[in-house]
């Protein structure tokens, strides 16, 4: 397999701006031959999809809910990064570029966290100019937060709802282009497969999912922007439809995979009431800024939480963390809250939570600016669990968030399978083993605003334009793929639901590759899987047909991505025998429980091809190196 | 927690439909309503029936994609709540209760609580944007922006698109949701020079796509569950009369570099 990165000859500061200056142009007179398919308009997608249409690209835009403004994104609630050093605090490009590789563990790829950091600036310029409402200082500037994981203030915000506004950015951004004609947007439509032809992405099929119509879309490149996979867990913060089916097709039909066991945990979630529960939902990380966490110090302290003194809390991060306190990265954060609870002290019904209080930050800064700052977060607590935060304080607990793991991309974002690209979170992304809070935004719309419209001309300009449409018979023959998987979906005819067999294979992900994770508990997951797998393909039951609106087999198609993908995940984590990051191998932790990374024989990206159904695949690595950072071992303490 | 149903079912747009009752039994009042209907679902699809087809994606309310009518309300009782986020709790035991889908003229039915709500990405289409292209821009705080304003304009902007002013609306307007886009864009000083094309486009493509007349019922603000304020319906109006008033300007539609 090649994994040449293409990563430019020159000094890191410089990287981008050379590439630039040697990537192959498609002149604006051609632009308008080239079609680009582009799966997804979540913040990379629609991003990705406006910025290529407006330099004249014919772009087909794609998404499975009804607006393409529903994309996931739209969930992210505290802000984005930017390196603008508004407040004079030392934040740089540098600052930003090690924050993000330490806090990633030294797994990434420094010419592209580099490059990440140095195009953050210009996101906000861009987001302001489309009419973004950041949150805004009493003089007009642009105000800021800071983050897990920091110590500068460099977020951008609209109270809770960054995420909503910024792709309403890009999606006016995509409205204009679709009024334009340069955008076809079909909404309500699934990718269920790629075309490969010469060894090239040439286009995929869809399902139409109000009418059941399978049908082909050819183009000379295909643009993923799929989102992460952190529903193999069922429970996580993402939205219901959040799948890897799209990533996972195009990985069976070429694209290699990376780092497929990097999954993030996030410790600020409301924890599960019961067996019903469809999702987690998430208390946005800024909260962590102003709330103080802590258990009581004795597991038999029934007491309710205001009744507990000072002395019998135990504020956990702070002790073992001074300099950090609340406000380590949330790896860390999430390991803390499954270790206190696991020794007996954490609280709630289920005994799996930890508290997060404002008594001290409302005393202190008084009650209009806690609201001002958590006013809809707190109502959204309220709302779920029937708590208010300003009486008690709130329940936390540790999720499935968000998957670094990906499809492997070089340093233009394309895949290992030539004309594919992926984009935003359904890449692997720059975030190493562990993504810092507020940003991945950042990261979504710097590869879509500003890195693949150009990466892309790169490419597009090496291939002649409108050589192959869909009469070609590869498209006949990934259709026929297609509806031979459905009607075998269908056929099954069982008693269980697909979410049944979706939240066993969640237990399983949980209990054995998540937070924690160890060489038995991995192997048992292996063990697992595959008889999970069995039940699906024997006992599913799909009413209905393939030829309307059919939920149910949506979902199935789903799980069974998931089932295939979770196996490779589980082998992923069981391979890396070392901790980094979110990735804790119980076997490598320093005296004080912290990661202990392996740098000599970990120092590298693992990068898994498929190898057909039911062979396992052998990886290949692609190894990492520190120049402009040197390695060092990650210390929250001092 | 045990309750009576009764469920709009319709296979398609084409064929008729009829509310059908179900019996839900096992429910807690720590569920969320489509975590109930998900148990519902369940319960059906086990028994080989078809499930009830609704929308729903996020379930944190913020995605705009949940949209049922509960007890002849739009998104249920409680007050700025979305579907998603309407708990059991809310309810009594044993509680009969009713779920049709958003009725409007301009949202065709798709499947029992399914609409299709493109109508309203059409209205954005018409105008709902700033021009600008990807690129270099100049720094933001080169425009300062009033605190308060940029507030006002997120009060507007926080709309989630879900449609429950329209199906509130006894005339199924859309004077809201047009509202809060119009004004979100014409509040801030980065959307003054398409400020009155954009009202005027927006309003003419809401009308082409057969949303009612505005009436002045007020149903759309109780309904939102973002709580936006009909005051933006009043300040769309004016900007919309300002724009009638400077039509004779001729303009070529917008500026494009290609
Ligand atoms: C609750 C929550 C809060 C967050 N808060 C923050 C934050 O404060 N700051 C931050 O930086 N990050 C945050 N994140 C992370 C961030 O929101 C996501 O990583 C990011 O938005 C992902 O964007 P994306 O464009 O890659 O994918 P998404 O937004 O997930 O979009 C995926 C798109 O692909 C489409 N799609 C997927 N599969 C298919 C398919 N098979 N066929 C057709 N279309 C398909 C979907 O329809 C959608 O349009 C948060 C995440 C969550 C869950
Ligand atoms: S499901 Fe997203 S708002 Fe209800």
């Amino acid at each position: 397999m090649n994994l040449e990165a293409k990563i430019p000859e020159a000094p890191i500061e410089q990287m981008w701006e050379t590439h630039l200056d040697h990537l192959r142009l498609v002149g604006p007179r051609n632009r308008p031959h080239y079609r680009v398919i582009v799966v997804g308009s979540g913040l990379a997608g629609a991003s990705a999809a406006a910025s290529m249409a407006s330099m004249g690209y014919q772009v087909d835009c794609f998404c499975f809910q009804d607006s393409p403004r529903r994309a996931h994104s739209i969930a992210a609630q505290g802000g984005i990064n930017a390196a603008k050093d508004y407040r004079n605090d030392g934040d740089s490009v540098y600052r930003l570029f090690y924050d993000t590789q330490k806090g990633g563990d030294y797994r990434s790829r420094e010419a592209n966290v580099w490059r990440l950091a140095q195009l953050s600036t210009q996101i906000i310029d861009q987001a302001v100019a489309q009419g973004v409402p950041f949150a805004r200082e009493y003089g007009g500037m642009l105000a800021n937060r800071s983050f897990g994981g920091v110590l500068v203030e460099r977020t951008f915000y609209c109270r809770g709802e960054t995420g909503q506004q910024l792709l309403l950015g890009a999606c006016s951004a995509l409205a204009q282009q679709i009024a334009a004609g340069r955008v076809r947007m079909y909404p309500r439509t699934e990718f269920l497969d790629l075309v490969v032809i010469d060894g090239r992405a040439r286009g995929i099929v869809v399902r139409d999912l109000v009418t059941g119509q399978i049908s082909s879309h050819a183009a000379e490149a295909v643009v993923l922007a799929t989102g992460g996979y952190s529903n193999i867990y069922y429970l996580s913060t993402n939205a219901k439809g959040c799948n890897v089916t799209a990533t996972w097709r195009a990985h069976k039909r070429g694209a290699a995979f990376a780092n497929p066991c990097f999954n993030q945990i996030h410790p600020t979630c409301i924890p599960a009431s019961g067996e019903h529960q469809s999702k987690l939902t998430l208390m946005s990380e800024s909260l962590r800024n102003d709330g103080r966490i802590w258990v009581p110090r004795n597991s038999e302290d029934t007491r309710a939480p205001s009744e507990i003194s000072e002395k019998d809390r135990y504020y956990y991060l702070e002790e073992r963390y001074p300099r950090f306190g609340n406000l380590v990265p949330r790896d860390v954060a999430s390991r803390n809250a499954k270790n206190v609870c696991d020794d007996g002290l954490g609280v709630g019904p289920t005994g799996h939570g930890v508290y997060l209080d404002f008594r001290d930050a409302i005393a202190d800064h008084g009650r209009d600016l806690i609201d001002d700052r958590y006013g809809n977060l707190f109502e959204m607590y309220e709302r779920i669990t029937g708590e208010s935060p300003w009486k008690t304080p709130m329940r936390i607990y540790p999720a499935p968030h968000y998957t670094m793991g990906g499809l492997w991309v070089d340093y233009d974002l394309m895949t290992t399978l030539p004309g594919l690209f992926a984009i935003g979170e359904a890449n692997f992304s720059d975030h190493g083993a562990n993504r810092l809070g507020a940003s991945s935004m950042m990261q979504c719309l710097a590869d879509g605003y500003f890195i693949i419209p150009v990466t892309i001309g790169d490419y597009l300009s090496r291939h002649p334009y409108g050589e192959i449409d869909t009469n070609h018979s590869a498209f006949s023959d990934v259709e026929r793929d297609v509806r031979d998987r459905i009607d075998g979906l269908i056929s099954i005819r069982g008693s269980r639901s697909a979410a049944s067999i979706h939240r066993e294979l969640g237990q399983v992900m949980r209990d054995h590759c998540g937070i924690a994770r160890n060489a038995t508990g991995l192997q048992a997951a292996l063990g697992e899987i595959p008889k999970l797998r069995e039940r699906f393909r024997t006992e599913l039951c799909i009413p209905g047909s393939g030829s309307d609106l059919n939920q149910s087999l949506e979902e199935a198609g789903r799980v069974e991505d998931f089932l295939d993908c979770a196996e490779l995940m589980c082998r992923d984590a069981l391979l890396r025998n070392e901790s980094c990051g979110c990735h804790f191998r119980e076997e490598h932790a320093t005296e004080k429980g912290e990661a202990l990374r392996d740098d000599v024989n970990f120092a590298h990206v693992t990068v898994w091809e498929h190898a057909g159904e039911g062979v396992v695949p052998e990886p290949t690595k692609e190894p990492l190196s520190f120049d402009a950072l040197p390695l060092a071992q990650r210390n929250y303490k001092t | 927690m045990n309750f009576t149903l009764k469920i709009w079912r319709q296979r398609s747009h084409s064929e008729p439909g009829q509310m059908v009752r179900y019996d839900v039994d096992g429910v807690t009042p720590g569920m969320s309503f489509l975590e109930m209907m998900d148990l519902l679902n369940e319960q059906l699809t086990v028994g080989g029936e078809e499930p009830v087809a609704f929308d729903s994606d996020c379930r944190e309310g913020i995605c705009g994609m949940c949209s049922m009518v509960i007890n002849g309300q739009a998104h249920g009782p409680a007050r700025a709540t979305t579907t998603c986020q309407l708990y059991m709790r809310q309810f009594e035991d044993g509680e009969e209760i009713s779920v049709e889908p958003w009725r409007a003229a301009a949202f065709p039915l798709l499947r029992d609580l399914v609409v299709d709500r493109s109508a309203f990405d059409r209205i954005m289409q018409a105008g709902g944007y700033i021009s600008v292209h990807s690129g270099p821009k100049p720094e933001p705080n080169s425009i300062p922006i009033e605190n308060a304003l940029a507030e006002e304009a997120l009060d507007a902007a926080c709309c989630i698109g879900c449609g429950a002013c329209v199906a509130a609306c006894p005339n199924g307007a859309a004077m809201l949701y047009t509202a809060a886009k119009v004004s979100h864009l014409g509040i801030l000083p980065q959307g003054q020079p398409e400020r009155y094309t954009r009202v005027t486009r927006m309003v003419a493509q809401m009308e082409h796509e057969g949303f009612g007349s505005c009436r002045n019922y007020a149903e759309c603000e109780a309904a939102c569950p973002k709580e936006i304020s009909i005051k933006f319906i009043g300040r769309m109006n004016r900007d919309y009369l300002t724009a009638t008033l400077r039509r004779p300007i001729k303009r070529d539609g917008p500026m494009d570099s290609q």
